[in-house]
């Protein structure tokens, strides 16, 4: 059996809306992930600890609330500083256009906003995490 | 990187992928785990078993938050089971642990069955291993919580906890599941709910043994805590149960009869899955298919292909 790929699913800061996050989180389980689903108010340093506790391939984060501009660069610099450079992320939400290429330009490998179909998500998660 | 080395060495990372390596099987797994062999037999393993809704992630929450106040390291193992169609996981356990985070004396590791029945993964007591091995003093394993058919923690755990709560369902459910054949504690959780009582009194009745042989070797008798494990109530008292039972067993000799049956039971799960994958190899692909396919058109019946399978494996072959 092919060994499967491992991905945390967060929701960084105070957003409080997890409909979005659980059904990605799903939607990624039936394409045949294991997703480590952390839940809501993490902090970075908290997603950067479960990243490496679970030793994942990509770490998925939800944000709503607007604070992606100041939450992603941390998580991205304590995965760095822990060694975790292969680890990639991506982010999904409510992300305006003109930060998606900043975003990408610090090291995010992939920025899905609203209406992003399950279908897309899931297969180029799977495409960049190498998977089948 | 040595990747036993550094994990041995306190290396966080490395421990974490170490795991990973156990978890993937095959050879390199294999020789992690004669690396590490040496160094484990020190941590108390506990398994925490019961039902869904029943509590489990929310008091191993509790439970190392305790066992931190009291100064021991914790080693976390959360199960949770594998699509069988996917093969992906939802593994959720973590949600209940936030209040670990942050500290470097837990590790908390979230594995999926990956097609193993019996409430744990194939891998879970090798992991527990590498956890023992690189120096948490407790290592606590939340299986899957079908409820039922859990026998596997008994067989990987010095400690079986068996949660129960209130309202679930009835009481007799439990008593039928081998509940009392695995459980070395009962908690009934949620004690704060409606029939609490009335789901202690059901239990008590059952867990009443007679009165044993004085010649035969001291037996340990099934507490039953109870836990309202969202504040913790009750919880000190568990692991002063805990406690009590480890002493026990190392007492009485029976935490050596404890090892040698995760001994037992890991050795026969190692031979199982070699055995077969070694015959899987010998028969190819293709020939298992034309068997699957004899059996599945009723041209002949499942035991009877059994036996000419290993018939035709010299090695194996029975006289």
């Amino acid at each position: 059996m092919e060994k499967p790929l491992r991905m945390l699913m967060a929701k960084p800061g105070l957003d409080g809306h997890d409909r979005g996050a659980k059904t990605v989180a799903r939607a990624l389980r039936d394409a045949g992930i294991e997703v480590i689903y952390t839940g809501l108010r993490q902090t970075p340093e908290m997603i950067v600890e479960a990243a490496i506790q679970e030793d994942v391939d990509g770490v998925g984060l939800s944000i709503l609330s607007g604070a992606h501009m100041t939450l992603v660069p941390r998580i991205l610099d304590g995965l760095h500083r822990a060694g975790a450079d292969h680890v990639q992320v991506f982010v999904g939400g409510i992300i305006p256009d003109e930060d998606v290429e900043p975003l990408l330009e610090a090291g995010v490998s992939g920025v899905f906003g609203p209406g992003s179909s399950l279908k897309s998500i899931t297969e180029f998660v799977r495409l960049r995490l190498g998977g089948a | 990187m040595d990747l036993a080395a550094e994990a041995l060495g306190g290396n966080r990372y490395a421990l974490a992928r170490l795991i990973s390596l156990i978890e993937d099987g095959g050879v390199e797994a294999a020789q992690a785990l004669a690396a590490i062999h040496p160094k484990t037999g020190n941590a108390h393993i506990i398994g925490v078993t019961g039902g869904p809704g029943t509590g489990k992630s929310t008091l191993v929450n509790q439970l190392a938050l305790q066992l931190r106040a009291r100064g021991r390291t914790v080693g976390i193992i959360a199960v949770d089971p594998s699509s069988p169609f996917s093969g992906g996981a939802l593994l959720g356990d973590r949600v209940r642990m936030r209040d670990l985070a942050g500290d470097s004396g837990v590790f908390v590791r979230s594995m999926a069955t990956r097609g193993s029945a019996g409430g744990l993964a194939r891998a879970t007591a090798g992991v527990a291993r590498v956890l023992d091995a690189v120096g948490f003093d407790v290592v606590l394993i939340e299986t899957v919580g079908a409820g039922q058919i859990e026998v596997d923690i008994a067989r990987t755990a010095h400690t079986t906890l068996v949660v129960e709560a209130p309202g679930l369902g009835d009481e007799v459910q439990a008593i039928k599941a081998g509940l009392f054949e695995i459980a070395d504690i009962i908690v009934v959780n949620k004690m704060d709910h409606p029939g609490a009582y009335r789901t202690i009194s059901a239990l008590k009745l059952v867990s009443e043994r007679p009165e044993m042989d004085a010649t035969l070797p001291a037996r340990w008798s099934v507490p039953i805590q109870e836990t309202i494990a969202l504040d913790g109530t009750g919880v000190s008292a568990l692991l002063d149960a805990v406690d009590t039972h480890r002493e026990f067993l190392r007492m009485t000799g029976q935490w050596a009869q404890r090892e040698r049956t995760i001994a037992k039971h890991e050795l026969l799960i190692g031979l199982q899955q070699r055995l077969l994958a070694d015959l899987l190899i010998e028969i190819g692909d293709q020939r298992l298919q034309d068997w699957v396919e004899r059996v599945a058109n009723r041209e002949m019946d499942c035991y009877s292909a059994v036996c000419s399978i290993l018939q035709g494996v010299p090695a194996l072959r029975q006289e």
